[in-house]
């Protein structure tokens, strides 16, 4: 098992190393100096080529690309160019933020997704079947950032100034302005009530794609043998299902994990622009649009590892519900 | 569909062997095909009076005939059509005057006509002529026209697709001119513009109906790009083997990694975003996933009889792969590109609301999504529709795509 993890470990070097590298040049290469936006339109030409050597742009692509992966390999992401802070002070600032988003949005898109899977599933070709079907391609339609903005102005603005429902939930941010001046308890709840509309835009378009896998999985193990077998010993329905169906219907769901994250990752970034959440996607919109090589570097990198963890991780998940598999 | 049918079909015509190789031709289907045919054309007055109604409004034999679906969307498709040339003479009659869109459109317009009449006529004839043809596809096309939803689905692309090429005819007014800023800024639907003005008093019906020709471009040519270097490196993948396969599956591995809306944000941001650049970027990253299936395909393929059949009677290589294997992995192609299509709008709906994308005033749905995000409250009518026009679009690809998983997958089959 550990020489397995290792093997893998070793693999993704190169992937991740390749991933950076190709963010690299495309960044390099690409028409625009850096260092004159950050500079006065006003200023001379001797303080632009100070700027220039200060950012390090002055020397050539191969001697910077060979010096940000040596430091790169020692943890070191430089300064960010806009924030005057080191990459990774930056990055330590906002990345707990994306988890929390994301890692919610995962929990219940998994939670939803599989729900109403299985629901489908039990149900074949009833009308909750259908009508689920239709739902779910829906959303699975969907852009997220269309949904997001729908979610505003329902729950947000029509529920809050027009409809007067007692719950309204905030449109932006991660924290209400007085928030230093609650109690602990009700600092929690803002906390709550900011994460659910990102978070909710996130998941119901996942679960979705959840949903279809799971329904369409445990559709295909039902028609098995073993569950024939199951139901004749007189097994109530919904051990049948649950107890026997699902541990192999669950396998492919489990792959979708790592398939996922990618995807998740996209959201994010277009969540997190569209609430003003103060994430990496957020981070990573607003470093390119200003030119700030620095932290869209380490952010891409930051993505392709956490993608490459996640495969592995949805590999490990996978052998550990299936016995059949194991990992030499 | 009848048309991308044909495409596909040509290779599988002359090899014989070429027909799945388990036994599952359609013996059972065969024979009932026959009387169905029959019993439908009737005797020898029927057809000719089906003709002369067909000319006349195509579709009405169909649904005299009880074919309600077909008839109904055949007759919607020729009354639209035709209101369009009534409503717009003007337009229509100017048109091969005008700009080169007018003049492609009024050829949509033209073949659009044309073809409802052939599908109408084809269908009534199509009892005699049915029994030889390729029934490969006759079974294809039961399995897929039994899907109501992917019917539905292959319907409203169809439609969207005529939407976004007559766009110079249907449009009420010009999606870029700015309306009376005084009168008509962000006015909510009403009789003079159907679906509200947006804060430069723009028609937003005739904006969605250009925007449907940027969405359907870009999605449409970016897959084909997709798809297209997605069969040849899966096919060399699976058919060479060895280093170059390891090498492209490798290279797949990195593109399939990378979130792809980080590379694209990345690219977009930094070049000058124009249309091009966005449909190659689409393209270029989207291949890995094509690879991967006619990898898979070509892979169990290469093992099967009929293969040995064309090595034994010593094809080359080449030919092997291209005429043999290849058009017998495109299967599962079709759907992932169907799906593809779907994914593809939405990811180029998100450049252009980030402002990556379209540049304005070009018409485009991320654009116009964005637009009204300043006005969410007084109106949301700007950010709506654009909004609800994608999702009708996506859903609508991805119906069709799961109809054709389900009608080409012989597992699923019943």
């Amino acid at each position: 098992m550990t020489g397995y993890l290792l093997r893998r470990l070793l693999g993704a070097i190169p992937l991740v190393l390749g991933i950076a590298t190709i963010v690299f040049f495309v960044l390099n290469l690409a028409p625009g100096d850096p260092a004159s936006i950050y500079a006065a339109p006003t200023v001379s030409a001797e303080t632009l080529e100070q700027m220039r050597r200060n950012m390090g742009l002055d020397r050539p692509v191969h001697e910077r690309y060979l010096r940000w992966v040596g430091s790169m390999v020692q943890g070191d992401f430089g300064t960010s160019f806009s924030r005057n802070q080191p990459v990774r002070d930056v990055v330590a600032q906002l990345l707990p933020n994306t988890l929390i988003l994301s890692g919610t949005a995962l929990a219940l898109a998994f939670m939803m997704g599989i729900l109403v899977g299985v629901l489908q599933a039990v149900r074949q070709n009833s009308w909750v079947d259908r009508g689920l079907s239709v739902a779910t391609l829906f959303f699975y339609s969907m852009p997220s950032f269309w949904l997001a903005i729908m979610l505003i102005l329902v729950f947000s603005l029509y529920a809050g100034a027009v409809w007067n429902w007692p719950l309204s939930f905030p449109a932006s941010g991660m924290i209400s302005v007085d928030h230093a001046f609650m109690g602990p308890w009700e600092r929690f709840l803002d906390r709550i009530r900011h994460l659910v509309l990102p978070a909710a835009s996130l998941a119901l378009v996942l679960a979705a794609g959840i949903a279809r896998y799971m329904r369409g999985s445990l559709l295909e193990v039902i028609r098995q043998d073993y569950i024939r077998t199951a139901r004749a010993k007189g097994l109530p329905e919904w051990k049948v299902v649950v107890k026997h169906g699902m541990r192999n219907a669950i396998l492919p769901i489990i792959t979708l994990l790592g398939l996922y994250l990618p995807l998740l990752f996209s959201g994010t970034v277009v969540v997190e622009t569209v609430f003003g959440w103060p994430g990496m996607g957020k981070l990573m919109v607003d470093s390119i649009f200003q030119r700030d090589y620095p932290v869209v570097l380490a952010g891409a990198f930051l993505f392709a590892v956490m993608v490459v963890l996640g495969n592995l991780l949805a590999d490990l998940l996978y052998s550990l519900a299936d016995p059949r598999i194991r990992h030499g | 569909m009848d048309r991308g049918q044909e495409g596909l079909g040509e290779p599988l015509g002359p090899e014989t062997f070429l027909l799945p190789p388990e036994g599952e031709r359609g013996d059972d289907l065969a024979p009932s095909t026959l009387p169905e045919v029959g019993t439908e054309d009737g005797g020898d007055v029927r057809p000719s009076r089906g003709v002369g109604l067909s000319l006349l409004l195509p579709g009405l034999p169909q649904l005299l005939a009880g074919q309600i679906w077909l008839g109904g969307a055949l007759i919607i498709l020729w009354v639209g059509l035709l209101a369009t040339v009534v409503g717009r003479w003007e337009r229509v009659w100017g048109a091969w005057r005008g700009p080169l869109d007018h003049q492609v459109a009024l050829l949509a317009l033209v073949m659009a006509l044309a073809g409802v009449w052939a599908l109408s006529l084809q269908h009534l004839r199509r009892g005699e002529a049915q029994v030889g043809s390729r029934r490969q596809w006759t079974r294809f096309w039961r399995s897929f026209a039994s899907n109501r939803l992917a019917l539905i689905g292959a319907g409203a692309v169809v439609g969207v697709c005529l939407g976004a090429l007559l766009a110079p005819f249907l449009a009420p007014y010009d999606p870029a001119t700015q309306g009376n800023l005084l009168t008509h800024r962000l006015a909510g639907p009403s009789g003079e513009h159907l679906l509200g003005t947006d804060q430069y008093a723009r028609d937003i019906l005739s904006r969605l109906l250009y925007g449907a020709r940027i969405s359907l471009a870009i999605g449409l040519i970016a897959v084909a790009i997709a798809v297209t270097i997605g069969t040849v490196l899966g096919a060399l993948a699976g058919y060479l083997g060895g280093r170059i396969d390891s090498i492209i599956m490798r290279l797949v591995d990195m593109v399939i990694s990378f979130p792809r809306l980080v590379l694209l944000i990345t690219v977009m941001a930094l070049f000058r975003p124009s249309i091009f650049i966005i449909v190659v970027i689409l393209g270029l990253t989207q291949w890995p996933q094509v690879a991967r299936i006619v990898r898979a395909e070509v892979l169990s393929l290469r093992e099967r009889e009929f293969i040995q059949a064309g090595v034994a009677l010593g094809y080359s290589r080449r030919r092997i792969l291209f005429r043999h294997i290849l058009p017998n992995a495109l299967a599962p192609v079709t759907v992932a590109a169907t799906l593809g299509i779907g994914d593809t709008i939405i990811l180029e709906a998100v450049l252009s609301f980030l402002g990556l994308g379209i540049q304005p005033p070009t018409a485009s749905w991320g654009i116009m999504v964005a637009d009204g995000r300043s006005n969410l409250l007084g109106a949301w009518w700007v950010t709506t529709f654009p909004g609800l026009a994608i999702v009708l679009v996506v859903l609508s690809f991805n119906l069709v795509g799961d109809g054709l998983r389900d009608a080409l997958d012989p597992r699923l089959r019943r």
